[in-house]
C-alpha cells in the first residue's frame, strides 16, 4: 500500500514537472505583467491585454496561415511521394531497385549540418530565397517515410494486389484506390510526425526568409522575443509562445496515441 | 557490348510503371541531396560569400579552424552538453519507465503529460525556460527563496548556464526515452524474472542481472539518439543567451550559422559542417561499438 502510495507521489510529481511550467505559461499570458513572476496560476485582473498587443506588434496571423500553407504542402508531398517510392520498392521489380535503396538508407545517415549550407547555396542559385517553395522544397519527400511506407506495404498480402492486377487496375490506382485506405495507420503517422517536425522547424526558415511577411510562426515568434520587439515584456513573449504551441497541443489532443507511438517508432527505426 | 545488352534487357524486364514513381524522388534526391554533398566538398576548399566569386584556399579553411579558439570552445561546450544530458536523460527516462511499467490506473494520462514538451516547438520551450531561469524573477528562484536558499545565476554564469541549458533540453526530450524505455521493458520475456526469483533473486539483483542487460539496446539507441540531437543544438542557446556568457553556451550549430549567415563565410561555415558531420558520424559509431561491448 505504502509503495503504491510513494509510487504515485512521484508520478504526480513528475507530472507537475512537465506540465507547471505550461500551465504557468497560459497563466502568465493573461495575467497583468506584475504578477507574472509570482508562482499562482490564478489572477483576479486576467485580461487578453497580451495578446491584443501581440496581434497588433508582429503578423502573428499572416505567420500562422504561412506555416498552415507550408507544414500541410510538406505533409500532402512526404506522403504522396513517399508512398509511391515505397509502393515502388516494396511492391514492382524494376533494374536498381537495391541501388534505390541503398541510397535512401544512406540518404538516413548523413547529418544535416554537412548539407545544410550548400541547400541554402541553391536556394539562393534557384531565386528562390523569400518564397514558400524555398520553405517548403528540400523537406518535400523524406527517406524515413519511404522506409516505414515500404516496411508495411511489404506486410500486405500479394493475392489482394494480384487479384487487383488481374481486373487490370493500373500500379497507381492500385496504390490510391485499394492500398491507400488499407493504409490509413501509417499514413496518419507519417502525416502527424511530419506536419509537428515541419511546424517546430525554425533553423532552415530562419536562413532562407528574411521578408515577415513570409515569416512561419516558430520564427516570427523567434525574431519578436530576441529582436527586442516584444521590449522584454514576459506577458507578450508568453502570449506569443501560447499561440504558437496551441495547434500542435490540439492535435496531440486528438492523435496523442499516433504522436507517442509514431516518435518511439522514429527513434527506434531512424 | 553484352554487359549493355544485359542492362538494356533488364531495364525493359522491370515494372513498366515503376520509373513514374520513383521518378520524383530522384529528382528529389539529385537536388537536395546529391547536389549539396557535391558541393559542399566544393565549398569546404574555397572562400566564398555568395555575392563575389568563389575563391580557391586549398586547405586553408582547415587550418584556420584548428586555430580557431571559437571551434574548439564550440566543440568542448557540445562535449559538455552531451557529458550532462545523457545520464541524465537515461537516468529520469529509466525511472519514469519503470514507475509506468507496473500496472496501475492514469498510466496512460501520466504517459501523455510527460510527452507534452517533446511535441512542442522548441521555441515555445525555450521562452517559457528563459523565465523559468530569469535571475531576478524566474520562477526558479522564486521557489528557491521560498524554500530560504539563495538565488542561482542560471543562464548569467558561465560554468552554470551550459548545465542549465541541458538540464533543459532533458525536460523537453525525456518523454520520447520514456516511451523507449517502456518498449524496452515489455520485451523482456516475464519468465526470466519468474525463474530469477525461483532461483531466489532479489528484486534488486533481478534489476541488475536482467532489466539493465536486457534494455542495453535502447540504451545504445538513446545515446545515439541524444547525441545526433546535441550536435544539432541551436534554437535553445539562440534564443536564451546568443551563446553566450563568454562562449559558454555557444553549440556547434549556433557556431557555423553565426560563421555563414552573419559574417558570410559559407566556405569555412561548410568545413565547420563538414567536421562536425564528420565527428558525429565517429562518436556515433564509437559508442555502439563501447555500449555494445559493454554487454558482452
Amino acid at each position: 500500500m505504502t509503495k503504491s502510495l510513494l509510487k504515485y507521489f512521484a508520478l504526480l510529481a513528475g507530472a507537475a514537472i512537465f506540465a507547471y511550467p505550461f500551465l504557468w505559461m497560459l497563466a502568465g499570458s493573461i495575467k497583468p505583467e506584475m504578477e507574472i513572476g509570482n508562482l499562482s496560476l490564478w489572477s483576479s485582473h486576467a485580461s487578453f491585454h497580451s495578446y491584443e498587443q501581440v496581434l497588433t506588434k508582429i503578423p502573428i496571423i499572416r505567420s500562422f496561415f504561412n506555416s498552415i500553407i507550408v507544414s500541410v504542402s510538406t505533409t500532402a508531398s512526404v506522403v504522396l511521394f513517399g508512398s509511391m517510392v515505397g509502393y515502388a520498392l516494396a511492391r514492382l521489380r524494376f533494374f536498381g531497385s537495391k541501388l534505390l535503396f541503398a541510397l535512401i538508407l544512406f540518404t538516413m545517415m548523413i547529418p544535416f549540418q554537412i548539407t545544410l549550407i550548400p541547400q541554402y547555396i541553391l536556394m539562393v542559385k534557384l531565386g528562390l530565397t523569400d518564397t514558400y517553395a524555398s520553405l517548403i522544397a528540400p523537406t518535400m519527400m523524406s527517406a524515413f517515410s519511404i522506409v516505414v511506407f515500404r516496411q508495411f506495404f511489404m506486410s500486405l498480402p500479394q493475392a489482394l494486389i494480384d487479384a487487383a492486377r488481374i481486373d487490370g487496375c493500373s500500379e497507381f490506382r492500385i496504390l490510391f484506390l485499394l492500398i491507400w485506405p488499407l493504409s490509413r495507420a501509417v499514413i496518419i503517422t507519417v502525416a502527424i510526425l511530419t506536419f509537428m517536425s515541419s511546424w517546430n522547424d525554425v533553423l532552415w526558415p530562419l536562413i532562407v526568409v528574411r521578408d515577415r511577411a513570409l515569416m512561419t510562426m516558430p520564427q516570427l515568434v523567434t525574431i519578436f522575443v530576441i529582436g527586442g520587439e516584444a521590449e522584454s515584456q514576459l506577458g507578450l513573449q508568453l502570449a506569443a509562445a501560447t499561440l504558437l504551441a496551441l495547434p500542435v497541443v490540439i492535435a496531440y489532443s486528438f492523435f496523442q496515441r499516433y504522436f507517442i507511438e509514431g516518435m518511439a517508432y522514429t527513434g527506434i527505426k531512424g | 557490348m553484352s554487359y549493355k545488352i544485359n542492362f538494356i534487357k533488364a531495364i525493359r524486364h522491370s515494372e513498366k510503371n515503376s520509373y513514374w514513381f520513383i521518378l520524383p524522388y530522384v529528382i528529389f534526391f539529385l537536388l537536395f541531396v546529391a547536389y549539396p554533398l557535391v558541393f559542399s566538398f566544393i565549398l569546404i576548399f574555397h572562400r566564398w560569400n555568395v555575392v563575389t566569386p568563389m575563391e580557391w584556399v586549398g586547405l586553408k579553411n582547415f587550418k584556420r579552424m584548428f586555430s580557431d579558439p571559437q571551434f574548439f570552445k564550440a566543440m568542448i561546450n557540445t562535449f559538455v552538453f552531451l557529458l550532462i544530458h545523457i545520464p541524465l536523460q537515461i537516468g529520469v527516462a529509466l525511472g519514469f519507465s519503470l514507475l509506468l511499467y507496473s500496472k496501475g490506473a492514469m498510466r496512460g494520462f501520466f504517459r501523455a503529460v510527460y510527452f507534452l514538451p517533446v511535441i512542442v516547438s522548441g521555441v515555445v520551450v525555450t521562452i517559457l525556460w528563459q523565465n523559468l531561469y530569469s535571475y531576478d524573477s524566474g520562477v526558479l528562484n522564486s521557489l528557491l527563496n521560498v524554500f530560504g536558499l539563495p538565488k542561482v545565476p542560471w543562464l548569467i554564469d558561465p560554468d552554470i548556464a551550459m548545465p542549465s541549458i541541458a538540464v533543459m533540453a532533458t525536460w523537453k526530450n525525456v518523454g520520447i526515452y520514456i516511451v523507449l524505455f517502456l518498449v524496452g521493458l515489455q520485451n523482456i520475456p516475464k519468465e526470466m524474472y519468474e525463474s530469477a526469483s525461483l532461483d531466489g533473486a532479489g528484486k534488486y539483483s533481478q534489476f541488475f542481472k536482467i532489466t539493465l542487460p536486457m534494455l542495453n539496446s535502447t540504451m545504445v539507441l538513446i545515446v545515439v539518439l541524444s547525441t545526433i540531437g546535441g550536435f544539432s543544438l541551436f534554437i535553445e542557446p539562440y534564443v536564451l543567451t546568443g551563446g553566450g556568457p563568454m562562449q559558454s553556451t555557444m553549440s556547434g550549430m549556433l557556431y557555423i550559422y553565426n560563421q555563414a549567415f552573419y559574417f558570410g563565410h559559407m566556405g569555412y561555415a561548410a568545413a565547420l559542417g563538414f567536421v562536425f558531420a564528420l565527428v558525429i558520424l565517429s562518436v556515433v559509431l564509437l559508442q555502439r561499438k563501447v555500449v555494445e561491448a559493454d554487454s558482452v
